[in-house]
């Protein structure tokens, strides 16, 4: 098989689908990266940069948050809440998500929703100082 | 008999309302491309999501701890209707057509002794449901003030809902729209959110290997199926969206031609009663002359 496929979809619209070669996406679970063929897997995103390699060798990195990754046979399928290329992304952006999230931690009730809220927020500000 | 002076104000008047009407007609048409566009590109997104959940489902059916957003609370006692309408009028029978389903739904479960709450989206299903189940109605949102429907008002009702569902205030909850078929068709549907309505999704083929899950699946679907919530109440507003300008484009065009054919009918009957007048006034001056 050549080239693994893979699409980015956002609730907005469908941002990216073609054949790469490969995908570098950050998993809840730790960074993966994806090259053709691989085993079927769920997993769940959390906030950062997927990284998607052309054939060349070009890389593109692409800013996402909240959402989910699988892979099947036919490819790879990126569903992401935001998804905003990081050559678009302004500090402004960022900053905005950051709010968006401390509103969250905020207002989510103490115990696994807190948990989760925090931690996103500690992510995005991680990525906010490695800019 | 309205004198000719009425008459031209009343051809007048119609002319004017039939530039309005045409105006809006062609506003629609424009807002419905847009519109149109919007509903189209989330569509991948949504179905993606379905078939995900359908297959995270059918892994874990049968097995105890599924999340109740999935499996429901077991009982089906207490219903939540959410009503998604247009926040204008002037669009045919759109909004009425979807109050009507909701209204239909509404009757049924209480007629079999169910409690009925409901949850209006927009302001004219609410001015629709008020009259008859105002004591029904437990939230209201509108949109009165957004433009482009984005993501962001799908989760901050999904928001609502879900914590609703989590201080157990209802146990099913269905989503009223009107799905956009085409510009002179739009459906009224009612789509059943919580439990999480799996059937739609068909499993991918994995080619007999089995999804390794990070972290498990049923924490993934716990992550998931809020997220679905939102997604199914996106695809709603959208299609909504497209739906109301589709509904207003015929309803203007409707309106455009009746008043087309009843600037016809005036004009007739203008003209008539013109000559009618020239040929009496040239009879009082023939018969003036002749008596001389």
């Amino acid at each position: 098989m050549a080239g693994l496929h893979f699409e980015l979809v956002s609730p907005a619209r469908l941002l990216f689908s073609g054949d790469v070669a490969s995908v570098t996406l950050p998993g809840t679970e730790g960074e993966m990266g994806i090259y053709p063929g691989h085993s079927p897997i769920l997993t769940t995103l959390r906030p950062g940069v997927v990284t998607v390699t052309r054939d060349g060798g070009a890389a593109e990195r692409i800013f996402v948050r909240g959402g989910m990754a699988e892979v099947n046979p036919q490819g790879l399928t990126l569903l992401a809440e935001v998804a905003i290329p990081m050559a678009e992304l302004s500090a402004e952006a960022l900053a905005g998500q950051i709010r968006d999230a401390e509103e969250d931690v905020a207002d989510a009730k103490p115990g696994e929703n807190l948990r989760k809220a925090t931690e996103v927020l500690n992510q995005l500000k991680a990525l906010q100082s490695s800019l | 008999m309205a004198s000719l002076k009425d008459l031209r104000n009343r051809i007048a008047s119609v002319k004017a309302t039939r530039k309005i009407t045409k105006a809006m007609q062609m506003v629609a048409a424009a807002k419905l491309r847009r519109a149109q566009e919007a509903a189209v590109a989330a569509r991948p997104y949504s179905e993606r999501m379905s078939t995900v959940i359908g297959n995270l489902a059918s892994a874990m059916s049968g097995r105890a701890g599924a999340p109740t957003l999935l499996t429901g609370t077991g009982f089906d006692e207490t219903h939540l209707l959410i009503v998604a309408t247009a926040e204008r009028g002037l669009c045919g029978g759109f909004n009425s057509s979807i109050a009507k389903l909701a209204r239909e739904h509404a009757d049924r479960l209480i007629a079999q002794g169910k409690t009925v709450k409901i949850f209006t989206v927009g302001k004219k299903g609410n001015d629709a449901l008020k009259r008859v189940y105002g004591k029904y109605i437990v939230e209201h949102v509108d949109f009165r003030s957004v433009k482009q429907m984005s993501f962001a008002e799908a989760q901050a009702v999904a928001h609502k809902v879900l914590n609703m569902f989590h201080n157990g205030e209802f146990d099913v909850a269905t989503l009223f729209f009107s799905e956009f078929k085409s510009v002179i068709s739009q459906k009224p549907t009612a789509l059943r959110l919580i439990p999480a309505d799996v059937s739609g999704g068909k499993p991918a083929d994995l080619g007999g290997a089995v999804y390794e899950a990070e972290p498990e699946e049923g924490e993934i679907l716990e992550d998931l199926l809020p997220r679905n919530i939102a997604v199914q109440i996106f695809r709603g507003l959208l299609e909504n969206a497209a739906s109301e300008q589709g509904a207003r484009m015929s309803a203007m065009d409707n309106a455009t031609r009746n008043a087309g054919d009843m600037i016809n009918k005036l004009s007739i009957k203008y003209n008539r009663q013109r000559q009618a007048q020239i040929t009496k006034e040239l009879i009082e001056i023939i018969s003036g002359a002749e008596a001389l």
